[in-house]
């Protein structure tokens, strides 16, 4: 069983997904590169289940995909309300608060 | 085809949680069915559910020579430190509906949805409190944090709740995920869920890369959650943005569910990892109370100077984990007392700003001016918080830092002595923030020069009265020891 390549393959995706959530202006975007780490996180749990020949990680990860369905949801509603308040979904605009 | 055996469940240990599903479940019906009409009585009706729950834990606490009580494989273990967090989590839970009811009711916003968002998220904190299991802390961690990104955007058409909400889910969403990439590598060393079994395998002490990266991104994934440093950014904008209930629920309840998974995963699957966890610990700590008193000295917002407050104890809490490796009990009993007074404190301190707004309608620490003339007795309750939160004797926070300095200086080794002398600067640089708003509230005169006294509505006056007596008894006592003792880790090896 080659796990490298699977480990690999996750931890290219984790870091565009890094890269995507440090960079994106966008939103909608951000959350977009936060499902990457997520699938990367599930890639490793599968490809890490089928090593060991144990069940717990198959199921880690459909909670994972669960829960991230939850939060994007959760996250599409925050980012539809702060476009019905100020026409724009970029994240760097909403700077009301500092200090 | 393997046959389906049932699980033996130990109905008593769980009936906590299921109290306040079963409760929520009950809150949302009557929600739906008596709409409007029904408003009134959700805050009371859902503290009421808080309550109910802390029967179990108290009958499960009076048997304790049951504890611990393993359910599931020992992926949920109920044992007196779990019992002591949950009776934390419902009272605060308690505390924080006390404290919106006039809030919600006045500000013409959901209120009754926003119960409910309460009682999930106090329910992913229950069952965090008992979580020895990658996939279960995880739910719980998602349970708690979800229902509160909704609650800090509540504020529908304020700019600035919008932008908390955005940034507090954001943050929150990210650190998830770097978190269960961590838990993923960490599957892979152990090939096992369980925090004991991922112990087991760990125990060698050796750090293959695979090791290193899980435990250091799960650490982080936590470290966003109690706002250490440098992780902590969201926290200020979110406090202040958000309604200022939810503020003191994100300040006390959530920053303390981050702890117990923290405290749950480092010292029950890192316990032989302490030449890892032990160094980066030390520099989150001393980074997360430096940099949280600093910036606090020159806050104008009162909420944004706790939230900067709240950062800098969380140095202090996150301290003795920096040398749990010789001595996991004292360090586990030193956190948790910190937890359970910095959580009296804390939600007191958020009672008197709420109660102040009422009438200053300001979150200026100026606004406090001349508090004296027109509220008396809640200058007091707020001149014991203070004191309390820069650890002044009488006061409950006085033992919570001691508590942490023991445990560092036990032995005299150099980095626990060396972080110890970083907490003392840092709390004597806290005291003149903190006492500069109690020189505010006794010396200085009215703003606007309106003193008529204050009506308080009775809700916030019950909320100021229990941290009230919790501060002041847990100071005068120094009672809490005694029940912080978890017998379960000073017998492990």
């Amino acid at each position: 069983m080659f796990i490298n390549q699977f480990l690999i393959f996750a931890a290219v995706l984790f870091c565009i997904g890094v890269y995507g959530v440090l960079t994106r202006k966008n939103g909608v975007l951000v959350l977009m590169s936060i499902e990457l780490i997520l699938n990367a996180v599930n890639i490793n749990l599968v490809a890490f289940g089928a090593l060991h020949q144990h069940v717990a990680g198959q199921v880690f990860a459909l909670f994972v995909i669960a829960v991230a369905a939850a939060e994007v949801g959760v996250g599409l509603a925050i980012v539809l309300l702060i476009y019905r308040n100020r026409r724009s979904i970029n994240v760097a605009e909403a700077n009301l608060l500092k200090g | 085809m393997i046959e389906f055996v049932r699980p033996h469940i130990d109905w008593h240990a769980f009936a906590p949680e299921l109290i306040v599903l079963f409760w929520g479940a009950l809150v949302t019906i009557v929600d739906l069915v008596f709409l409007e009409r029904a408003r009134r009585i959700m805050g009371p009706l859902t503290g009421i559910g808080f309550l109910l729950a802390m029967i179990p834990v108290l009958t499960l606490w009076d048997q304790a020579d049951d504890l611990p009580r393993v359910l599931f494989d020992g992926a949920y273990v109920v044992d007196n430190y779990a019992l002591l967090l949950k009776g934390l989590f419902l009272i605060s839970g308690y505390v924080i509906v006390l404290l919106s009811s006039n809030y919600m009711a006045e500000g013409d916003y959901y209120d009754s949805e926003f119960y409910q968002l309460i009682g999930a998220s106090i329910l992913g904190m229950l069952v965090m409190t008992s979580a020895r299991d990658l996939i279960s802390i995880f739910i719980a961690l998602e349970l708690l944090s979800i229902p509160a990104y909704l609650m800090a955007a509540w504020r529908k058409r304020d700019l600035k709740s919008n932008e908390a909400g955005l940034k507090y889910m954001l943050m929150g969403v990210f650190a998830s995920g770097i978190l269960l990439y961590g838990m993923s590598l960490l599957y892979g060393a152990a090939a096992d869920t369980r925090l004991s079994e991922i112990g087991a395998a760990l125990a060698d002490g050796e750090s293959t890369p695979l090791v290193t990266l899980g435990v250091l991104f799960t650490i982080i994934g936590f470290a966003f959650k109690v706002s250490a440093v440098p992780f902590h950014t969201w926290a200020p904008d979110t406090y202040e943005g958000a309604p200022t209930p939810l503020t003191a629920f994100l300040a006390v309840a959530s920053k303390t569910a981050g702890f117990v998974a923290l405290l749950n995963v480092v010292l029950f699957a890192f316990g032989d990892q302490s030449d890892l966890v032990e160094p980066f610990m030390w520099i989150l700590a001393a980074a997360t109370m430096t940099v949280g008193n600093l910036v606090a000295l020159r806050q104008t917002n009162i909420v944004r100077m706790l939230a900067y407050s709240g950062i800098g104890q969380a140095g202090y809490m996150l301290a003795p984990l920096a040398v749990y490796g010789n001595r996991p009990a004292q360090a586990q009993q030193a956190v948790v007392i910190y937890l359970l007074i910095y959580a009296a404190m804390n939600l007191g301190a958020f009672a008197v700003v709420i109660i102040a707004a009422r009438k200053t309608r300001s979150g200026e620490i100026e606004s406090f001016g001349g508090m004296l003339r027109y509220a008396p007795g809640i200058t007091l309750a707020m001149t014991i918080f203070l004191f309390s939160l820069s650890g002044v004797p009488p006061m409950g926070g006085f033992w919570a830092k001691f508590w942490v300095f023991k445990v560092l200086t036990d032995g005299w080794e150099l980095w626990g002595t060396l972080l110890a002398l970083v907490v003392a600067v840092n709390s004597v640089v806290a005291a003149f923030y903190y006492l500069n708003v109690a020189k505010q509230m006794w010396f200085l005169p009215t703003r606007d020069g309106d003193e008529s006294p204050l009506v308080i509505p009775p809700a916030l006056v019950a909320a100021v009265a229990i941290t009230v007596a919790v501060t002041l008894i847990t100071g005068v006592t120094g009672l809490v020891p005694d029940w912080a003792d978890f017998p379960a880790l000073a017998a492990a090896p």
